[in-house]
């Protein structure tokens, strides 16, 4: 049982590669409104496979919204018009027959394009590998509840951990900062007992690799929350500052 | 035929592991960064072996062809993880565990692996615990637990809906450590094409950069694949849009035998179709199955809306059919009962769904606590169908979810090719037949954690430090006829797209390669494969070049692997003239629909030898239950 057809015009930015300029290319599709807004771009690539083009190239794997792969700026805002929905969870009866969307890469200094709709996210791994971790090995660890953990924390601890990676945070920042996206994981070592050993070094390991990359400072207007899939709260960077300037009060030596 | 040896260790069943870690030959501390390790995928399985082998002190190599190790498809599981903690004081074991899983899997898995499994599950969790998993908890502090399909115990951990993504990010920020420490060495954006044996061991792969289309050589002591599994052959399926079978199915090819391909699970609790566009299957957790109660209508074609179909015309098939495990019965079982009501016309509107009900849990315990244990998966459903669980209830169907084959291993986790190793998904060793919930997370990470860096050690304390040099003829080779392969498909340019072909193949797999199967249907199965396979090589068009990015060529590529192991499994289902788990042949049943095993012919893994286009030899690793006696599986 099909529902009526959607006309949609797609202005989709195409670019060869990281070196070339990109520009917008407009397409008409029609499409099922319970198809998803990446099932559209499979059927166009579907019918520019078949003309010999070459297909519009974004980036999507588990689209169920957890794996962070997808993401493109749809009308101006990072995932599309919804909020708290990565751009694979977005379904096309969100639309109206007619209707005109501009489709974009997340851009940031740190996120170069790498071929139409793909950006290079790889800086948030950088940062991870610096600090984003509690440092024990496998095996000789306690009994798993050999360290009770109130439910509370152990909630936020999970609200902070439920970041996807996907990057929106940065493309809807004007700074193009990355403050959300660490602070998350910041965050969620910083509430639980586990992660208070390292807890100063981490952050200043984490923030310092944060800033060589290129992404910029917080200036506190939470796009960043206002588009972030999981609802990851800016409340998480105040308590990133806090523990920066603890680490410094401390003055802790960090290696790099 | 050849005798496959499984190395079994001797001795009583709760003895073989640790008897086993203890006879296995050690590398000496100084000696193991002699050793490089090539680790291809890091979802759960490949992220905590990469992890744990660096922390050892191996050169390890760890491949990906994400732009990120924690793309992986584990992060996608939602339900939890399973382990014999008995937390909850409701007769929990070791030995329960173990029984569960081979009871579970139908006879069909080996019980060694299945109880080291079981001995390891505890100190899974303890590990995540240590590494900052935020699981959830009770109000005292203390770990919380739910139930979970096919057991009687709750000892599945969970964090919200999401535990595979926590469990992942765990094993992820351990690798991450490890690449910070440069013992690791990540190498992102690479799809392993092949592997390369020298001298009749695993010595190398060769990947394409994704990014470049350079076709790359890398060489190492020993090759571990952790590249999950193969359901997206069906096309439709719960898998993430970019998994494959290509790492394993190369490497089957280069001689690795592929054991029960046949075995694949069809999850009960997906989101139904909604048209031709669609392009992959949402699954909602197992966990649902908690509190929602299943059913459809008593009566054929019944067109009224959920909330006009009174109580007495309902039939909650599940809780009817199998009263002591209700609607947590495993999930195959769940899934032959949906297909059936649903060929009977009673599915909802008459089509091909069910309903997932949790009206009575919501006023048995509110919707608060509904929102607190389901809120996400709740969310989901809405914002995929436009509909709200809360107020109507759900429309489930199933669909192709996990693959129990892939490639054969021995204890050790070792293929039949010295030096290449297979975890998780990819390999055919824990869940016989069919899997039950929970017990894939605790699978990949066992694999990981406690099995490869023992097993490891012992493989290469026999293997010396000398390094294959990557211009080594093999290598040549192997690279040339990547490198063909590659120009072959790019020079077809013919009149049909690699997504088009892959639904045909997709819809021939799925009428007679899913929930049923019959001689009759898979006979024909093999001769259609075929014949979409010719089409493809005639008529396949890839745009664009192999020295650019370019994802129709990635997905085509994957694509001739899935025509040649869609083949295979439809062999290995019409060898097996019984029903055991997610295989059901439909000559081989009770009065009552349930599965009919054949023990005295069939209890044996089906490992296939690769012996050139379209033919394979079959040889047979015999199971043999001593702890666990074979029955009638029966969840009533």
């Amino acid at each position: 049982m099909e529902s009526k057809k959607l006309n949609i015009k797609l202005k989709i930015w195409r670019q060869k590669n990281s070196k070339s300029a990109g520009s917008f290319i407009d397409y008409d599709v029609q499409v099922s409104p319970d198809a998803s807004f990446l099932e559209m771009l499979d059927e166009l690539n579907n019918t520019l496979e078949l003309k010999g083009e070459e297909a519009v190239h974004f980036e999507s794997d588990c689209r169920e919204g957890i794996c962070g792969t997808c993401g493109l700026v749809i009308n101006g805002r990072p995932h599309g018009p919804l909020s708290k929905i990565a751009t694979c969870q977005l379904h096309m009866r969100n639309f109206q027959d007619g209707e005109t969307l501009w489709v974009e890469p997340f851009r940031a200094k740190a996120f170069s394009v790498i071929k139409d709709l793909m950006v290079d996210r790889s800086g948030f791994d950088k940062i991870l590998q610096a600090g984003g971790y509690i440092s024990v090995n496998t095996g000789g660890v306690p009994d798993a509840n050999a360290i009770p953990i109130p439910k509370d924390i152990s909630s936020l601890a999970m609200d902070a951990a439920a970041c996807i990676g996907c990057g929106a945070c940065v493309a809807a920042c004007k700074n193009a900062s990355a403050m959300l996206f660490v602070s998350a994981k910041v965050s969620q070592y910083s509430l639980l007992p586990q992660g208070q050993p390292e807890r100063y070094q981490r952050v200043e390991k984490m923030v310092k690799v944060m800033d060589e990359l290129g992404f910029g400072s917080c200036t506190n207007t939470y796009a960043c929350e206002a588009e972030c899939p999981k609802g990851i709260s800016v409340t998480n960077i105040a308590r990133m500052n806090r523990d920066f300037m603890m680490a410094k009060i401390k003055n802790i030596e960090v290696e790099v | 035929m050849t005798k496959l040896n499984s190395k079994i260790p001797e001795g009583n069943i709760s003895e073989k592991w640790t008897n086993h870690k203890f006879n296995m030959k050690l590398v000496n501390p100084a000696n193991k960064r002699k050793y490089t390790i090539i680790l291809v995928g890091t979802g759960l399985a490949g992220a905590s072996a990469a992890a744990s082998l660096g922390e050892l002190g191996y050169n390890v190599l760890a491949f990906t062809f994400h732009d990120s190790a924690r793309r992986a498809h584990s992060i996608s599981a939602q339900g939890g993880i399973n382990a014999s903690k008995n937390y909850q004081n409701d007769g929990d074991s070791t030995f329960r565990l173990f029984y569960d899983t081979v009871k579970g899997g139908d006879f069909r898995a080996r019980e060694a692996n299945v109880h080291r499994l079981a001995e390891v599950s505890g100190n899974i969790i303890d590990q995540c615990v240590a590494q900052g998993v935020p699981f959830a908890r009770e109000y005292g502090g203390l770990l919380d637990n739910r139930s979970f399909g096919g057991a009687q115990v709750s000892r599945t951990f969970y964090a919200r809906g999401q535990t595979g993504q926590q469990l992942l990010l765990g094993a992820v920020s351990a690798l991450n450590r490890q690449v910070g420490k440069g013992s690791v060495k990540l190498y992102l954006r690479r799809e392993m094409l092949d592997v390369v044996i020298v001298d009749g061991a695993a010595k190398g792969i060769i990947v394409r950069n994704l990014l470049t289309g350079e076709i790359e050589k890398y060489s190492a002591h020993a090759v571990v694949l952790a590249t999950g599994g193969y359901s997206n052959v069906f096309f439709l399926s719960t898998n993430a849009m970019n998994c494959n079978a290509t790492a394993i199915w190369r490497a089957h090819k280069r001689g690795a035998y592929f054991a029960n391909p046949c075995f694949t699970q069809i999850h009960p609790t997906c989101l139904p179709l909604h048209g031709e566009s669609q392009s992959k299957l949402t699954l909602m957790s197992e966990s649902l199955r908690n509190d929602g109660r299943v059913w459809v209508s008593k009566k054929k074609q019944d067109m009224r809306n959920p909330g006009d179909i009174p109580e007495d015309d309902r039939d909650y098939y599940l809780e009817r059919k199998y009263p002591s495990y209700g609607n947590l019965a495993p999930r195959d079982i769940s899934s032959r009962a949906a297909k059936e009501v649903c060929d009977e016309g009673r599915g909802v509107k008459g089509g091909d769904a069910v309903y997932l009900d949790f009206k009575d849990a919501i006023s048995r315990l509110g919707q608060k606590v509904i929102e607190e244990r389901y809120g996400n998966l709740f969310e989901i459903y809405e914002t995929i169908t436009g509909e709200n669980p809360y107020k109507s209830p759900m429309m489930i169907y199933p669909a192709p979810h996990y693959t129990m084959g892939g490639l054969w291993v021995d204890y050790n986790l070792m293929s039949n090719v010295p030096g290449l190793f297979v975890l998780g998904e990819a390999n055919f060793s824990d869940h016989g037949a069919n899997r039950l919930g929970a017990s894939a997370l605790m699978q990949g990470l066992a694999d990981g954690y406690f099995v490869i860096p023992y097993t490891m050690g012992n493989y290469l304390a026999g293997d010396k430090p000398t390094l294959v040099k990557t211009d080594h003829p093999e290598f040549e080779k192997v690279a040339k006829e990547v490198k063909d392969l590659t120009s072959k498909l790019l020079s077809i340019k013919g009149k049909r797209t690699v997504d088009d072909l892959h639904k045909q193949l997709g819809r021939i797999m799925w009428d007679n390669v899913g929930m049923g199967r019959n001689e009759a249907g898979l006979k024909k199965t093999i001769e259609q494969i075929r014949q979409v396979k010719e089409e493809f090589w005639k008529n396949v068009t890839i745009p664009g070049s192999g020295e650019d990015v370019n994802q129709t060529l990635e997905r085509a590529g994957r694509l001739v692997d899935y025509f040649e192991l869609g083949e295979l499994m439809a062999l290995d289902a019409l060898n097996r003239n019984e029903s055991c788990g997610g295989h059901f042949r439909t000559e081989y049943q009770f009065d009552d629909g349930e599965a009919k095993r054949d023990d005295e012919n069939y209890s044996y893994v089906s490992a296939w030898e690769f012996a050139g286009d379209s033919k394979w030899n079959l040889h047979k690793e015999p199971l043999e239950f001593e702890y666990v006696k074979p029955a009638v599986r029966s969840y009533k």
